[in-house]
């Protein structure tokens, strides 16, 4: 981890000072003064070489200090001067630049001892932590974590009150902790233990676990209660992680689910080329995509649309030629819409292509939210969390607040009356199977940033989707999102002791189980409109 | 007689159980007597391949005994097919013995492969014949019971049953494509030896589980036109056509519905058991949602109802698959899923209500000549 960090500071330094060499040709002073030190071969001297180069403001210092402290800085044997052998490659210490023709055997190794090494890492980590750079100044701070010693208390005191960044500030109060519970102050220690409480910070829980068997029993008492504080809230992000995943699947259940609601919900037609529509909004995007390749982030805002047109007109060329003739004969329907959904299927497969598609990420979707060290949420399932909602709250506004939506209800109530008031029934039959549909092509949009995209889509989604609509009620869309949201929490929480597929087997089995008991899902409809 | 008893009133169960004796004598006799080079030559893998049709159409009969005479659109039955098709698998299997790719007597292959030590409780017994046969027509028949007890006393119907039944099967689909169950994982079971000391390879084999497959296709036809023509089978048509009338008449609905629902599942069992010889594997892909939906467009496609239908649908369809199948496979799901949406809109009652009704309207014309 510090290696790591440091050598990535190294890198950036290095690349600094190609960068600035060429303007800066003549070596710096403090180079042939650290190599008459070095040569003098005595640890009391590499001391005082080491002082001077971290004292220096040199940007090749930490980089020679961090060779010295790995073994790799190499003195020449005649002109003294100091370079860095890895390997096979040789740098020049004071100027950065990698030199050609060398002979390994013409160069001393500089020795070092474990004093001498302890104070290297203080020197290092004090340099990068004084960096002008917040990220670097981070950086180290972290990495100090693993190898702080109570003799930088001082210096990290001091650090801290020059310190502006806050996430910096953070790093550097932990390794001040943890230098108090590396030290022998009893005292220090066990205030440390209570500032401790509830970090996150895998080092933190490595140091307190192995202090919880230290010969003061009284801090091994606080460890252990820190400890378990720590640990609850491990369990506690753990289970939150948990019940996001579980709302991302259910929010996917949810997107997939809702345009069912529509159309199987208060028409009563059971589509089973839902799934396919999905599919078909999928493959919309795919080929927005394809259409402009250079607004690839831009291209989901046009894909929405799009493909709540295309399942729209798909949907509504279904209910016109097929559905219409089937009204009042739900099993039959069933029937006639697997055919199509079979058909739609192949249909994909011979124009487009039997494989997947590759359908891209736009980078705002990218990247995750991090909460805390244990906790991070993914932008792509956050963003279609959120967008589920906005669908259910766009098409929940549509039903209770639209004409369309007062005259589908009135035609899913009660046929007859709402054609004797002048409701268009067979227009609102259309329209309702072409909103339904729309939704799905919506739902595909999103989908299609989560799986991959392929003939199959649609037949992954659609038993699952049946599953969410039965459970929740039918011809309810507040049923719908319950039902979806629960069905994909619980889903999660069975994975871990249960495995995937038998907790996605035990939930079809629970639906199953949970039908017989409430024949009517969760939210059962009330008075005439629950029908026979 | 007791067979022409049940068939009275039955012209097509006549002349189709008529032509599935001929088949049943003739397809033998020119497979076996006939020269390899004589034209009128019916190779084995024909015959295998009638026999794997007849194994369908004896599904097909058992889900027009519910679909058509109770009303209850099964999209479940190719699950209790699969059940009784690893039922036979397992038989199968143990039937092998040591001479598996890793020779050991005790264990199948798949079960060496996945390091298990002994045979799981479940696999015991399914060495006898007998009892592996028993399983055939338990294991599907308890499974529909359960379910049918529980979900018909709670009055699940129309689609909501369906799409139970769907999920039932995909749940079970699921289940067995994971290697912990003990049922060979995503490849099921196959390199099936023999079956009762008889290679699976000969043709005297291959024939007599073709006359096997016929025979249980003819005895099962006869056990539902029986069952239908009982005054049970009467109130079965009573609860599809009313069912809320019949039950406040008195009768116990549910109970017919799982009693029917179980013989069905049996005779979907049996069709599964001797499906697997003569395809030689069963997997999972035997419980997807899909096969079990293409047995309902069988039987519609044939004419609901009728139970001869299903027969000449299941065995229509499944040439029609074979032939374009193998000429461009591309179009078989088109025409599968064209062949849904014609037949529920311009067949509603199927090749059999076609027929029917020729007959009346050209019983009706003589009528008026006469």
């Amino acid at each position: 981890m510090l290696a790591k960090s440091l050598n990535r500071i190294g890198v950036v330094l290095i690349l600094l000072f190609f960068s600035i060499s060429a303007a800066w040709a003549e070596t710096n002073p403090i180079w042939s003064q650290a190599s008459s030190l070095f040569k003098q071969a005595s640890f009391d001297k590499t001391r005082e070489a080491v002082d001077l180069l971290a004292n220096s403001s040199d940007p090749q210092a930490p980089v020679a200090l961090k060779a010295l402290l790995e073994g790799q800085l190499y003195q020449h044997k005649q002109n003294d001067s100091l370079a860095i052998i890895v390997d096979s490659t040789t740098v020049d210490v004071s100027t950065g630049q990698t030199l050609s023709t060398v002979n390994k055997d013409s160069y001393r190794k500089i020795p070092v001892n474990n004093t001498l090494r302890k104070l290297l890492r203080s020197k290092i980590g004090g340099l990068s932590l004084s960096s002008p750079d917040p990220k670097v100044r981070l950086a180290s701070a972290t990495g100090l974590l693993e190898t702080v010693t109570p003799e930088q208390l001082p210096q990290l005191q001091e650090l801290l009150g020059k310190e502006t960044d806050p996430q910096v500030k953070d790093a550097l109060n932990l390794a001040l902790q943890l230098a108090a519970l590396n030290g022998s102050d009893q005292a220090e220690k066990l205030t440390a233990l209570k500032a401790l409480e509830g970090n996150l910070n895998p080092i933190i829980r490595n140091k307190l676990a192995s202090l919880t068997s230290d010969a003061d029993t009284e801090i091994a008492k606080a460890a252990q209660s820190t400890l378990r504080s720590i640990e609850s809230k491990v369990i506690l992000n753990g289970q939150l992680e948990t019940l996001f995943f579980g709302l991302s699947l259910g929010s996917v259940l949810v997107l997939a689910a809702i345009g069912l609601a529509i159309t199987f919900g208060v028409m009563g037609v059971i589509n089973m080329a839902h799934g396919e529509l999905i599919m078909l909004g999928a493959y919309t995007t795919y080929f927005i995509q394809r259409l402009m390749p250079n607004y690839l982030d831009y291209s989901l805002f046009l894909a929405i649309p799009a493909a709540f047109i295309v399942s729209g007109l798909m949907g509504i060329l279904i209910e016109r030629t097929v559905i219409r003739h089937l009204y009042g004969r739900p099993l039959e329907t069933l029937l006639a819409t697997f055919g199509i959904s079979l058909i739609l299927q192949q249909l994909v497969r011979t124009v487009v292509s039997p494989q997947n598609v590759p359908v891209s990420n736009p980078s705002w979707m990218s990247g995750s939210l991090e909460i805390n060290s244990l906790l991070s949420l993914t932008y792509n399932r956050l963003y279609i969390l959120a967008f589920s909602l906005l669908v259910f709250a766009i098409l929940y506004f549509v039903l209770r607040n639209t004409s369309l939506g007062l005259q589908v209800r009135a035609v899913s109530q009660n046929r007859a009356m709402a054609r004797a008031m002048g409701v268009r029934s067979a227009r609102v039959d259309a329209l309702t199977f072409g909103l339904g549909s729309g939704i799905a092509g919506v739902a595909g949009v999103a989908l299609s940033q989560l799986t991959n995209v392929g003939p199959n889509l649609g037949q992954s989604y659609i038993i699952d989707s049946f599953m969410v609509v039965v459970f929740g009620g039918v011809g309810n869309l507040w049923g719908t999102l319950v039902a979806g949201l629960s069905l994909g929490v619980i889903n999660k929480f069975l994975e871990p002791w249960a495995g995937a597929v038998l907790a996605k087997i035990l939930v079809l089995v629970f639906i199953i189980l949970f039908i017989q008991k409430r024949p009517r899902g969760l939210f059962p409809q009330k008075g005439r409109a629950a029908g026979d | 007689m007791f067979i022409s008893q049940i068939l009275k009133n039955d012209r097509g169960g006549q002349i189709m159980l008529a032509v599935l004796a001929a088949v049943l004598i003739v397809v033998p006799l020119l497979n076996l007597a006939v020269a390899d080079t004589n034209p009128l030559h019916v190779p084995t893998y024909l015959v295998t391949l009638m026999g794997k049709y007849l194994t369908y159409a004896l599904l097909a009969v058992a889900v027009d005994l519910v679909w058509g005479y109770l009303g209850i659109l099964s999209l479940g039955h190719g699950a209790f097919f699969a059940l009784g098709g690893y039922a036979m698998g397992m038989y199968l299997m143990r039937q092998i013995g040591d001479r598996g790719v890793y020779g050991n007597p005790d264990l199948p292959d798949f079960m060496v492969f996945l390091n298990w030590k002994e045979l799981p409780w479940f696999w015991q017994g399914f060495d006898m014949f007998w009892f592996a046969m028993l399983m055939v027509l338990f294991v599907p028949g308890l499974l529909a019971f359960i379910f049918g007890w529980l979900a018909f006393r709670s009055r699940v119907t129309g689609v909501y049953l369906s799409i139970m039944t769907q999920a039932m099967t995909y749940a079970l689909m699921w289940a067995f494509l994971r290697n912990e169950m003990g049922f060979g994982g995503n490849n099921g079971l196959t390199d099936f030896k023999d079956i009762l000391g008889f290679s699976l390879q000969s043709d005297y084999t291959r024939i007599a589980l073709f006359i096997a497959s016929g025979l249980a296709l003819g005895l099962a036809y006869l056990l539902c036109r029986f069952i239908i023509n009982s005054k049970l089978g009467r109130i079965t048509v009573a609860i599809r056509d009313a069912e809320s009338r019949t039950h406040f008449v008195g009768y116990k609905v549910e109970n017919y519905k799982v009693w029917i629902f179980t013989v069905s599942a049996m005779l979907a069992g049996v069709a599964g058991a001797l499906y697997v010889p003569q395809v030689g594997i069963i997997n999972p892909s035997e419980f997807s949602p899909l096969n079990s939906i293409e047995i309902v467009i069988w039987v519609a496609m044939g004419g609901r109802a009728t139970l001869y239908g299903a027969v000449l649908g299941a065995i229509l369809v499944n040439y029609a698959k074979t032939v374009f199948t193998g000429l461009m496979p591309e179009s078989w799901l088109f025409m599968l899923g064209a062949l849904f949406v014609l037949v529920t809109l311009y067949l509603p009652r199927g090749l059999a209500g076609v027929w029917v009704s020729l007959k009346t309207s050209f019983g009706r014309k003589r009528g008026v000549a006469a």
